[in-house]
């Protein structure tokens, strides 16, 4: 006789008795510690703090640990968490003008006031894998210069200077700041939003959807302006006292793009931006974002809207990776009912083909 | 390190009276879909955040929480939902339908009709019927205002041109209110007639796209259909190999590598309360066959 | 700030709970329009603003819905402050920036077509209107039909403005587009999404 299934809630208890097990592995292997993942995975725990939107190095690294490494799974267990916390407001724009760079680059000119930095980087690596690393110990110490007090311009201050690229639009002070998290998006949407949703988008999808932009999908001819990693200070303005104090300071990466010039019959020609911003150190990650921001100004910009990388509806639905991975993933919830439906469906226009196709043959020996 | 602490109900207030708010505009405006703020919530998009939200929204100490998907009250993902909201909200879980003051569901809705007070939530993966005809949204949005549903007409006949049918079994798109086009979550369209002039408020929860709609208790809700291929909902000619019903959905259980097959009920507290009746199946199945009942 | 906090009247003795039990009262009666439900919870109130009212006010307001007040509401000392206390409600001079609408005097009541009404693509970004009524136990009676309603349901109300329902009838012409309406009366509350038609009415 045909029992039905249950004991579902044990079983779903025990597989994660298992996971918690398999998460462990080999218990004579000494356990990972939050600290070992954010000072020895670091770029990791960047990652999971820019896509999971919370400045957090050790929820970050608890998040890396339970998922397994998995990075969208952490991705997301910071997502959930996030949104449990109470909101105190907006702090003050950051000034990245003002960074305590460790690395930074620009493209555009040979040299530039402050220099280039090249800074921690596996940009002139050797792609050798180390044997050296699998041994362990301690490297050397670093090569310090003196700190230097020479200010580091951003190269689009510059070249804003003598106006040859447009002006960043200032924000209005009192228009108040967008969140996607908070309210549903709509289209047409903002630059602020758009460059939000970059900001929380998954580091493939954008690198994939940059990529295309340089093949000829929506070609913005860019020049990586500057690209700078360091620290910037964080200021809360404080309406009961009535000034910004500060927070702490956290650590960015930004990227400017240039990118083909624009004008008009009253405007003269200039290089247009493409901006990418990212907590920790994510130039993979800043650097497809600028592009992708530049492919999505497309209309404010006059440009044909052509190319995957310049539809802000297609852009925006698909670049979140926690809703992408959990509408693929549900795939594995049982469908067996809507199954069933379709079993049925194509079952009879089966046998409606069947009776079509037999029904002449039949004449056919009758006569 | 911050420890997390949630609120009654998991969600926060701000967020509760958000997703109320929708949820009186999607009552007023019937089959209208009210964008909504969706939250992260601890469970993965497309696997009931929109239900669950909805639910959490909405749920009291005094309520008694039914949680069903493919129409049971023990598939994992019910079982999580409802273990969630145990936990949560400290409310009293059950099976019965009839027991229950607010029903979350996925791909069903309960074979046991549905009385006046009680809330059924409908967890949405895709809430736009015209998604798959028109992709942008700012395209389906101007179609609905107005009222311009051509293209779902031609779909469906282009189907019936194609196989002779149309070839939609679920997610069946329907009309409420004569106004809206709307998607009802992808149940088999063996459901859709249970909608229409329903006692109980129907809500529908879509997470991942940030929407919430609602048909009122007594609301007319038609299946699009033409006159010369009206609507029809299929049914098994077997009965129910466990509690004999005829008029109920049925799973298709695979009993062997030899082409056996049995049905048995999808509604399993609909099944166990027939034969806690005294109502018996055959319990083996007969060949499989199906017939089309208007 | 401390001498006006603590004249205010208290708003849910239980914030979380009182929200919830409200809502579902008013979720009820979006759902049965012309049915009479009670807001059962311990609420205070200032002393123009019905119980009904407040209850309703402090279960969907918050800093993300501006609100409107009627002459008699507004010129209250103290609801403006009761509610931006309660419910951070930023409090607008222009109807059509409302998400809500609080009317004491319904008799005065403006133009309805001066509220937002929503847009043909959302319908949804308009006024709810809640208002104090003389009665919803007694007076005229109205025949009701629509969603949400078996047939048609028979309201006893006695309402101002007393051409109510010929003024919701923008609803008819307009929908989706349109607005929704919450009378109140006392504990009492009523509501008339923009669905409802008047079927017949007589005394």
């Amino acid at each position: 006789m045909y029992v039905a299934v249950k004991g579902g809630e044990r079983a779903i208890e025990n597989a994660h008795r298992l996971l918690a097990h398999e998460r462990r592995g080999d218990r004579s292997v000494p356990e990972l510690s939050l600290s070992q993942i954010s000072e020895q995975l670091g770029l990791a725990v960047d990652r999971v703090m820019s896509e999971g939107s919370l400045y957090d190095r050790e929820l970050a690294a608890l998040a890396i640990k339970q998922a397994r490494g998995d990075l969208i799974e952490a991705i997301f267990l910071v997502r959930a968490f996030r949104a449990t916390l109470p909101r105190f407001g907006a702090t003050e724009p950051v000034d990245t003008g003002a960074m305590r760079v460790q690395r930074r680059v620009s493209s555009t000119f040979k040299d530039i006031p402050g220099g280039q930095v090249l800074g921690p980087t596996f940009d002139y690596t050797h792609r050798l894998l180390d044997p050296g690393l699998a041994q362990g110990g301690d490297p050397e110490d670093p090569a310090l210069a003196a700190t230097s007090d020479v200010p580091m311009p951003r190269v689009t201050d510059i070249l804003g200077q003598d106006g040859l690229i447009e002006p960043s639009p200032a924000a209005e002070a009192d228009a108040p700041v967008g969140d996607l998290t908070r309210d549903p998006l709509s289209f047409p949407a903002g630059r602020d939003l758009r460059l939000q949703n970059l900001a929380r988008g998954d580091e493939g999808f954008l690198l994939a959807l940059g990529y295309s932009t340089q093949r000829g999908y929506g070609r913005n001819h860019p020049f990586a302006g500057e690209i700078r990693f360091g620290e910037v200070e964080v200021e809360f303005f404080a309406e009961e006292i009535g000034f910004a104090v500060p927070l702490g300071s956290i650590e960015l990466t930004e990227c400017q793009m240039v990118n083909q010039f624009k004008g008009s019959a009253t405007e003269p020609p200039c290089f247009t931006r493409g901006y990418g911003l990212a907590f920790g150190q994510s130039e993979r990650k800043t650097m497809s974002m600028a592009l992708v921001d530049r492919a999505l100004r497309a209309r404010e910009l006059g440009e044909d809207v052509i190319a995957p990388a310049q539809d802000e509806e297609f852009v925006m639905s698909h670049s979140d990776n926690v809703q992408a991975t959990g509408f693929v993933e549900h795939l594995k919830l049982p469908h067996y009912v809507d199954f069933q439906s379709e079993l049925g469906l194509l079952r009879k226009l089966r046998q409606e083909f069947a009776d079509a196709n037999a029904a002449p043959a039949l004449k056919e020996a009758a006569e | 390190m911050n420890a997390p602490t949630y609120n009654f109900a998991y969600l926060d207030e701000q967020t509760k009276r958000m997703i109320r708010r929708a949820i009186l505009k999607a009552i007023a405006i019937p089959g209208y879909q009210v964008p909504f703020a969706s939250r992260e919530m601890p469970m993965p998009y497309g696997w009931g955040t929109g239900g669950v939200q909805v639910t959490a929204a909405i749920l009291g100490p005094q309520d008694v929480l039914k949680v069903i998907d493919q129409g049971s009250d023990d598939t994992t993902n019910a079982i999580s939902i409802r273990k969630f909201f145990a936990k949560t909200a400290g409310v009293e879980t059950t099976t019965s339908t009839d027991a229950a003051t607010v029903i979350q569901t996925r791909h069903r809705i309960p074979e046991a009709p549905l009385r006046a007070g009680q809330v059924l939530v409908y967890q949405v993966p895709i809430p736009e019927p015209l998604r798959f005809l028109e992709p942008r949204e700012t395209e389906t949005r101007r179609m609905h205002a107005l009222a311009e549903y051509g293209l779902m007409h031609v779909k469906l006949y282009e189907d019936i041109a194609r196989f002779g049918h149309i070839a939609t079994s679920y997610a069946y798109p329907v009309k409420v209110n004569a106004r809206y086009v709307m998607d009802p979550s992808p149940t088999p369209k063996f459901d859709n007639p249970k909608m229409d002039n329903c006692p109980a408020l129907q809500l529908f929860g879509a997470g991942r796209e940030k929407r919430i709609y609602a048909i009122p208790p007594y609301t007319s809700v038609v299946s699009l259909d033409f006159e010369d291929h009206p609507f029809t909902r299929y049914k098994f000619d077997a009965p129910c190999a466990l509690c004999g019903a005829e008029d109920s959905y049925l799973d298709e259980i695979v009993t062997d590598d030899k082409g056996s097959r049995m049905f048995v009920c999808s509604d399993t507290d609909y099944c166990e309360g027939r034969q806690a009746a005294g109502h018996r199946g055959v319990e083996s199945a007969a060949p499989h066959k199906e017939a089309v009942h208007g | 700030m401390a001498v006006t906090t603590i004249e205010l009247q208290p708003g849910f003795a239980d914030k979380v709970l009182a929200a919830q039990s409200t809502f579902r009262t008013v979720m009820e009666a979006m759902a049965r329009p012309g049915q009479v439900m009670a807001v059962d919870d311990e609420v205070g109130h200032p002393p123009s603003m019905m119980v009904g009212v407040a209850a309703v006010a402090l279960t969907l307001l918050d800093q993300d819905t501006p609100v409107w007040l009627d002459d008699a509401f507004a010129s209250a000392s103290d609801v403006g402050a009761w509610l931006k206390f309660h419910t951070g409600a930023p409090i607008v001079a222009r109807p059509d920036a409302a998400s809500f609408a609080l009317v004491a005097a319904p008799a005065a009541l403006p133009d309805l077509s001066v509220f937002a009404l929503g847009t043909a693509e959302y319908p949804d970004r308009s006024t709810t209107l809640i208002m104090q009524v003389p009665s919803l136990a007694a007076g005229e009676s109205f025949r009701l039909r629509g969603p949400g309603i078996d047939g048609t349901t028979a309201l006893t109300a006695s309402l101002a403005p007393a051409d109510l329902f010929a003024r919701l009838s923008i609803n008819q012409a307009l929908f989706p587009r349109g607005i929704d309406v919450i009378l109140v009366d006392d504990r009492s509350l009523v509501a008339i999404p923009r669905t409802t038609r008047l079927a017949a009415s007589g005394v």
